[in-house]
């Protein structure tokens, strides 16, 4: 167990390595003077050659690449062009909104897709098994900020039982904070909900054809318990998989939701450093979200020992 | 996605039980094809189903939708009617230029992973390292960096789309390689390209097409985003992205600006993967089985 985990490991870095190398070379194998793109428009020749200065384009490419390789080795993200803050620092600041609201995302899909996936498993091919697919098809073709719009509308403005946008931090109260994830995590969560349940529901139907399942019947044990301490648990593989696959859209998802909710995290950071072109900063947070997709996908893998003791590693 | 069905089982059933009865077994087909078929057509005939979306008139500023502005105006008194229809238009450009160009890409780059080894280990190290990355913080990076086009969303939605399609395309590859019949053709003397052609590339075609219509919907919905974000198509052109962007401002008292766009963006996306839901149980009958 312990050498997989270690080896898991150890395979990350090449792909963390290939993140790297090609956000690099997308700032130098882009067709045109990115200093030119990045200072706009109406910038003058002077204003051109500072953000190719500070982007350290006017040194040799070998030079360059050694800076950005010592600088990633100890952690530095790059330095914003215009606040000329570290991109760490930033990142630091817009952290907590974006970590709570994916998780409350997460939280909110698992609890609402799951049984509904197990429901349908259970009651496969009736009018409930319909509705619920039917709902998974629906909730892949709405985007989510119509979703977003749709419950604010709803929600906040028509019954007021919700705030209509922005973040209340922890530090303010968790209650308050909570109230003002609810909609976003709905949210973001629809397509997210509509994955798990699909998946679920598949996965569940395929085991309770299994024989141990009839067995488990046969011996009288109350269906609430066939379908979750027998059925789930061997469906949860595939289940757990498809949460793994499903955080980059979380990712993606979370630079819309919080624009729409008007959130100050991460994804603000992004919007506003699209904005001002600020490529630095775009391309530490593409790292950064690289590393943390390729760190759940390990703790995925390393679950599955968990739920699957058939399992070994 | 182990051995794969004849591409033209659908249309060789159809000419056999005749395309009424075919039609009425593939529900779904039917109707995302009927949507898109709608949709094809207002984006074509747009200059006749809708006024100019670019005209402005500061009198007709946040109208409710009306007999005269079918879906309201914007902030600048712009048709959103109008709008909505030649973002059509853009929506279908962008959805059938990246499925096309992501499987023709990933279809090439796949075959020669699955075929020759050391391409293999090379190409799929990078492929994993960009799967690593947020497709549409891909795109947001590349837009950054150059003038934003129309062209230049298309390659940036593109270049993340296209990792999956190579893996789809490696994995089809490999488990027709362990065929006896290739090994058969290899043993008596065909050359790599011909195999590659005659014998390999027939088997990846049903699973792509099916890929294909996925890659389309989710392009469709990521131009939708950057452009919402101000990443994608540039503001000048009425992107649904767009339209639903100019409406944030006014949201509160004008949701229709967002609410229009919003619909028909979820009809085409919902429209597309019924398409692709259908031909996916049509073509590979042992999946339609267990779903």
């Amino acid at each position: 167990m312990t050498a997989y985990i270690v080896r898991r490991l150890l395979a990350t870095i090449p792909v963390m390595a290939v993140v790297a190398l090609f956000v690099f070379f997308l700032l130098h194998l882009t067709p045109g003077d990115p200093a030119a793109v990045i200072a706009g428009d109406d910038a003058t020749p002077a204003e051109i050659e500072g953000v190719r200065h500070k982007l350290g384009l006017d040194r040799p490419i070998y030079e360059q690449f050694g800076i950005y390789v010592g600088n990633l080795l100890r952690g530095e993200l790059g330095t914003s062009i215009f606040s000329n803050l570290p991109v760490i620092a930033l990142v630091k600041q817009r952290l907590e909104p974006s970590v709570v609201l994916a998780v409350s995302t997460l939280l909110v899909a698992v609890v609402f897709a799951i049984p509904m996936g197990v429901i349908a498993a259970w009651k496969a091919r009736t009018a409930i098994d319909r509705i619920v697919m039917g709902f998974s098809v629906l909730g892949f073709a709405v985007p989510v900020f119509l979703v977003g719009y749709l419950l604010i509308y709803l929600f906040a403005i028509e019954l007021r039982w919700l705030p209509v946008q922005g973040y209340k931090p922890l530090a303010q109260g968790v209650g308050q904070t909570l109230r003002s994830v609810v909609l976003p995590a709905f949210a973001l969560g629809m397509v997210y909900m509509a994955l798990i349940a699909r998946i679920t529901r598949a996965s569940v139907l395929e085991v309770l054809s299994e024989d141990y399942i009839r067995t488990a019947h046969a011996k009288g044990v109350a269906t609430r318990s066939v379908l979750l301490r027998h059925a789930l648990k061997n469906a949860a593989v595939p289940i757990v998989t498809v949460i793994g696959i499903g955080f980059a859209l979380l990712i993606s998802g979370v630079v819309i939701t919080e624009t729409v909710f008007n959130i100050p995290g991460l994804g603000r950071l992004t919007v506003d450093a699209i904005l001002k072109r600020d490529y630095p900063i775009i391309q530490g947070l593409i790292i950064l979200f690289a590393a943390v997709k390729v760190i759940v996908n390990l703790m995925i893998d390393i679950s599955y020992t968990f739920f699957d003791p058939r399992i070994r590693y | 996605m182990a051995t794969v069905p004849d591409a033209a089982v659908p249309v060789a059933a159809a000419r056999r039980e005749g395309v009424l009865a075919w039609m009425a077994r593939n529900p779904t087909i039917v109707l995302g094809s009927a949507i898109l078929v709608l949709l094809a057509i207002a984006a074509v005939l747009a200059p006749w189903l809708a006024d100019d979306p670019l005209s402005f008139e500061p009198i007709n500023r946040l109208k409710r939708p009306s007999e005269t502005f079918w879906f309201g105006t914007d902030q600048f008194g712009r048709d959103v009617y109008s709008r909505v229809v030649y973002g059509a238009r853009i929506s279908l450009v962008v959805g059938i230029c990246v499925a096309a160009l992501a499987t023709a890409l990933g279809l090439a780059l796949g075959i020669l992973c699955g075929y020759y080894r050391r391409v293999d280990a090379i190409l799929m190290r990078v492929m994993d390292g960009m799967m690593a990355i947020p497709s549409i913080l891909l795109a947001i990076a590349l837009i950054t960096l150059m003038k934003a086009s129309l062209f230049i969303v298309i390659v940036a939605i593109t270049i993340p789309e296209i990792p999956r399609v190579v893996r789809l395309v490696r994995s089809v590859v490999l488990s027709v390689r362990a065929q006896p019949y290739i090994e058969a053709a290899v043993a008596s003397g065909t050359r790599g390209m011909r195999i590659m052609v005659r014998h390999i590339l027939p088997n990846t075609i049903a699973p792509l097409i099916v890929q294909a219509t996925y890659v389309c919907a989710s392009a469709i919905l990521t131009e939708a985003g950057l452009s919402f974000l101000g990443a994608g198509t540039p503001p000048e052109i009425p992107s649904w992205g767009n339209v639903i962007s100019i409406g944030r401002t006014f949201f509160q008292i004008a949701p229709w600006i967002i609410f229009f766009p919003g619909v028909f963006l979820a009809i085409t996306v919902l429209a597309i993967n019924l398409v692709g839901d259908g031909l996916r149980d049509t073509l590979d009958p042992r999946i339609a089985r267990r779903m």
